[in-house]
């Protein structure tokens, strides 16, 4: 299975959402292997879900 | 155990972060201050059952949740104006060519960490988050703030997961453009 920019995004957004089949997890590392670009939006968007975590915490630490 | 006014006086002292909590994820200051009275006189009155436990704000926070999925519900049960409906395809499709590749491969981001330090990039992470459609948003912050799982947010919004999972694809993908344009490709 070969995938797009497109449907790679949209599976690395749902593997944090439910856990990934194994042929999916096959398809997003063929893809990664070739696409610098995935590779940072897969980056970035976890990123994402650690700053939302620390949001309520920073204005009022402690 | 901490006498009364004590414990009280450790609750509210809380207020100001439970607030900022339940304002995050209900976008309406009236519902979030609602909540937190809520909560904090949950609290008050279920005062033995913090007996013991390790952490006030932990716990405070869990019976805010509660209260702020409440509210949730009764602002899903309201009509979306239709002026911000929500499906709004055209911005991610821009993002790719017709056959699927990124139209502009997204950059790399220098130091994401050392943003994690600065109070303005959390600004900055908040005002992209305000642009985002209502239900969007709604959705995201279900996920990724109050860690809910996937299938507790399809029951309160009553969407299927399907859905679920396109609504928060489009929030990280536009918060992901968002922040390139307002923080990182700055």
């Amino acid at each position: 299975m070969l995938l797009s920019c497109k449907e790679t995004t949209r599976l690395v957004s749902q593997g944090l959402d439910r856990e990934l089949a194994f042929g999916e997890r096959v398809a997003l590392r063929v893809h990664f292997a070739i696409c610098l670009g995935c590779r940072r939006a897969s980056r970035q968007m976890r990123f994402l879900r650690l700053a939302v975590r620390q949001l309520s915490e920073r204005e009022f630490p402690g | 155990m901490a006498a009364p006014d004590d414990f009280r006086q450790q609750l509210e002292a809380l207020r100001p972060y439970l607030l900022r909590y339940a304002s995050l994820q209900l976008r309406d200051s009236a519902a979030a201050e609602d909540c937190v009275q809520e909560a904090l006189l949950a609290a008050l009155t279920g005062q033995a059952s913090f007996a013991g436990r390790a952490n006030l704000r932990t716990w405070l926070t869990g019976i805010l949740k509660h209260k702020v999925v409440d509210a949730i519900r009764r602002q899903a049960r309201e009509p979306v104006v239709s002026a911000e409906a929500d499906e709004e395809p055209g911005e991610i499709d821009e993002l790719f060519s017709e056959r699927g590749h990124w139209s502009e491969r997204p950059a790399a981001w220098g130091d994401p960490d050392g943003a994690l330090e600065q109070a303005q990039f959390f600004r900055a992470l908040e005002t992209c988050l305000e642009r985002l459609p209502t239900r969007t948003a709604r959705a995201f912050m279900m996920r990724e703030h109050m860690g809910f799982e996937t299938g507790e947010i399809c029951k309160e919004l009553d969407i299927t997961p399907t859905h679920c999972w396109v609504m928060l694809y489009r929030a990280r993908m536009t918060l992901r453009e968002c922040l390139q344009q307002t923080w990182f490709g700055k």
